[in-house]
């Protein structure tokens, strides 16, 4: 066994330390502690990946003395261990964006809890992402809802209190239909390891014994994971929870949590039930319809919104309803097309939210629509970050949007049966919808404001040499952009060969 | 021949004592027990208003229910909705199972290799005669590394939302207990008597549990669950000034932060040895003696000592905001 392979494994067990040290250490050791870890994970994953690039196919990883259908084990290949870095890339960006912002909005002395909070989501994120486990998976999922209620309320105000109830509600729902889902699987199968669940789920299917719960097993499964992560009918939790978290939650929970759940989703669908079963059963139509209704109405929410953090919390709505539109469709090509979209949806949010922020910031706080007259001028960094954003979430070629709205209508047009006019149909909709409520903010934030107004409201301007750390992530999140919408075929290679290795 | 003793000392022999408090002479509660007298309720004109207040600030200004249409749905076909999503939801899962295989058959698809490796090697194998504790830290370890973890960061959230920071005056911590004693009488001669005879038999019970969970039914989830009641019925009775002798945050960071290191690393080393199939080097020893089963002894101890932690830190904390 080459030493690399190691890597998952260390990678788990690493965050995981990290977060228990992080709790008898002061606020300022813990952040660095924390990016340190970050930093290692992310190069250690780089490397994984390189290595799986070269020698090809995945392998499993045994964890204990015992070997797979009794011990635990976790399995990686070349889409995991890009997933994980990925990740690993957005995490620090997301918290060095929201360093600042994190000492104004979170008591000091809270700091520490902050950290573990993040170290341990990491390493849920990366459990998620590695395991062969259906059970493994539940485990971290809770560690992953219980990281996120914290990170959402750790900005102690009455809407994130709330805000935090309403999340644990919605995503305890969620959870606790997948483990109904894992317990009734386990009845059918008698497996809780992916592989073994498959082989029982294909000789079920082939012997015709318990179809009906089979099927109805799969969608609680489905279901639960689609509200934790915000699926179109189940979002009424989400623009508040994003709305009013700071910044760096906001970042996170938009762009990894919500994300971790979809690749586990994407997980059981190739691993645990097989590509070809789901395709037979009728659930990627109900969650094509769904992702299309999410892509339409989210936008229009969007559009309403009237503050500018609950607009971009809005927008989540709609990309996740395209990541699901793909899902739907049922083909190799859709879901590459919303693996990509996956990654350029994470880059992208994460970035509109830090950059808003700074725009609110100089607005005297600010976040209505409204008073951000004029605010590219007085944080130019943010100004063009939260442009750039913008272009991509619209589509516009050369951001990563552009992309995956490609690989979205090539999947479409490559469908065989009548998915594809629906498809094009709302594709084309969504994005004009996402033209009118992005385009609008990027217009009135390059308005100038009439300069005594400025003075009156107490608006201030912020060069970029007092702000180092948040101009450095922003040009790395817009770098991650660019490179996601212009070198994208090497990306594509990995994600194709990961899928094919995947199963 | 009787002895003739003092007035004091006949006072206080315990016959007499007992015939006073039958004949309501002598009020045990009295000078002894703190507890404020509920006053006459007289509400609080200014606190009203201001609740109204915040009522309809909610209202009007955050949530603009006059003008917000689907809020204004919502409230309308809400409750509705409820029904008949859960009663969908119920009849969804009622047909799901009665398809589901019979309980207890013995074709059942649960009944396979899985399960039968675990009853026939478990023993040789793990080295524990209780089969569940060997499988949850044994067979199966990194779940339940995971699960101690969840334990771990809930205690984190609930100190986000609880933890009272405030050192001194109104709304600090010792403020906040010293307004707990409006809802529960503190020293209470009764509980104290119970808890006297009481706390030291469970606290007893649940280190056996833990250290004989590899042995019997049992181990560091239970045990730890009963030390922490325990712990939280010791507090009740005798109050945070006599808890905190030995049991400050500090404590708790200690013992919850050297549990889990000690597993992270234990279980570390145990994962790399596994899977690269090298010996471990933790000896067996012999089934059914105390000290046997290689590591699960010692995790065992760890989980329970998280568990106990993190009960009493919850109820530490929404008690009084702090340990």
């Amino acid at each position: 066994m080459a030493f690399v392979q190691n890597v998952p494994f260390f990678s788990i067990m690493l965050s995981m330390f990290s977060g228990i040290v992080s709790s008898v250490l002061p606020g300022k050791a813990a952040k660095r502690l924390n990016t340190a870890v970050i930093l290692m994970i992310g190069t250690a994953s780089a490397w994984l990946l390189a290595w799986l690039m070269q020698t090809g196919g995945s392998y499993t990883f045994m964890m204990g003395h015992f070997p797979a259908p009794w011990g635990n084990e976790i399995r990686a290949g070349a889409l995991e261990a890009g997933m994980a870095l990925f990740f690993c890339i957005i995490m620090l960006l997301s918290l060095l964006g929201g360093r600042k912002k994190l000492f104004d909005e979170v008591e000091l002395t809270k700091h520490n809890i902050y950290y573990i909070l993040t170290d341990l989501l990491l390493s849920s994120l990366l459990a998620l992402v590695y395991t062969n486990d259906l059970f493994t998976a539940y485990v971290f999922v809770e560690i992953n809802t219980i990281a996120a209620c914290g990170l959402i309320m750790i900005r102690q105000n009455g809407r994130t209190i709330e805000a935090a109830v309403r999340y644990m509600i919605m995503s305890l729902l969620g959870s606790g239909l997948l483990l109904m889902g894992i317990c009734m699987l386990y009845d059918l199968t008698g497996h809780l390891l992916m592989s073994n669940i498959k082989e029982s789920v294909t000789s079920i299917m082939a012997a015709g014994t318990y179809q009906i719960p089979l099927t109805i097993t799969i969608g609680l499964v489905t279901v639960g994971l689609a509200i934790k992560s915000a699926l179109f009918p189940f979002h009424a939790w989400l623009p508040d929870a994003y709305g009013y978290s700071t910044v760096s939650s906001a970042a996170m929970l938009s762009s990894l949590v919500s994300k971790g759940y979809i690749f586990l989703l994407i997980k059981i669908f190739y691993r645990v039930v097989g590509f070809d079963i789901i395709c037979e059963s009728k659930i990627p139509n109900v969650l094509f319809l769904f992702g299309l209704c999410g892509m339409v109405f989210g936008s229009i929410s969007a559009i309403w919104e009237k503050d500018i953090r609950r607009m971009i919390a809005f927008s989540s709505v709609a990309q996740i309803g395209y990541i699901y539109m793909g899902f739907g469709l049922g083909t190799t090509e859709g879901m590459v097309a919303s693996i990509f979209h996956i990654l350029s949806h994470a880059a992208t949010k994460s970035l509109l939210f830090v950059a808003a922020i700074g725009l609110t910031d100089v607005s005297a706080g600010s976040r209505s629509f409204f008073n951000l007259t004029g605010s590219a001028y007085r944080n130019k960094v943010a100004g063009v970050g939260f442009a750039v954003g913008a272009m991509s979430m619209v589509g516009i070629p050369l951001f990563s949007g552009f992309v995956s709205k490609l690989l979205f209508a090539e999947a479409a047009v490559l469908h065989p049966t009548h998915k594809m006019m629906p498809t094009l149909i709302v594709l084309a909709v969504s994005t004009i919808l996402n033209a009118i409520y992005f385009m609008k903010t990027v217009v009135r934030i390059y308005v100038p404001e009439k300069p005594e107004l400025e003075l009156e409201m107490g608006y201030f301007r912020v060069q970029a040499g007092q702000q180092r750390l948040y101009t450095f992530t922003i040009i790395l999140f817009i770098i991650i952009n660019l490179v996601l919408g212009m070198m994208s075929e090497p990306i594509l290679n990995i994600i194709e060969t990961g899928l094919v290795h995947f199963t | 021949m009787s002895r003739k003793i003092s007035e004091e000392e006949y006072k206080r022999q315990r016959l007499v004592r007992m015939k006073r408090w039958l004949s309501g002479e002598k009020d045990l509660y009295l000078d002894n027990m703190e507890v404020i007298p509920y006053g006459e309720y007289k509400p609080d004109k200014k606190q009203i208003k201001r609740y109204a207040h915040d009522l309809d600030e909610m209202m009007t200004r955050t949530y603009d229910t006059e003008h917000n249409r689907v809020y204004r749905f919502f409230q309308r076909f809400y409750k509705m909705a409820a029904i008949l999503c859960c009663i969908a939801l119920i009849f969804i899962l009622i047909v799901e199972v009665s398809y589901l295989p019979p309980v207890g058959s013995a074709s059942n698809p649960a009944s396979n290799e899985v399960a039968a490796k675990y009853i026939e090697d478990g023993l040789q194998d793990t080295g524990a005669v209780n089969i569940v504790t060997g499988m949850i830290l044994d067979y199966r370890a990194f779940d339940t590394f995971g699960e101690s973890n969840v334990l771990f960061i809930a205690t984190c959230t609930v100190l986000i939302l609880m933890r009272n920071d405030k050192k001194k005056g109104k709304g600090s911590a010792e403020d906040e207990e010293r307004r707990d004693s409006f809802y529960e009488p503190k020293k209470d001669a009764i509980l104290q008597m119970g808890a006297r005879i009481l706390v030291p038999v469970i606290m007893l019970f649940g280190i056996y549990i833990i250290l004989n969970g590899h042995l019997s039914p049992g181990g560091g989830f239970s045990g730890g669950a009963i030390i922490g009641a325990g712990l939280i019925l010791y507090l009740n009775a005798f109050g945070f000034e006599k808890t905190e002798r030995f049991f400050t945050e500090k404590t708790y960071k200690v013992i919850s932060f050297g549990a889990l290191l000690f597993y992270c690393l234990a279980k570390s080393y145990s994962f790399y040895t596994g899977a690269h199939h090298l010996e471990s080097g933790i000896p067996l020893g012999t089934p059914g003696a105390i000290i046997s089963s290689g590591l699960i002894l010692p995790l065992n101890i760890c989980v329970g000592l998280v568990v106990a932690c993190t009960m009493y830190a919850f109820f530490a904390l929404f008690r009084k905001g702090g340990f």
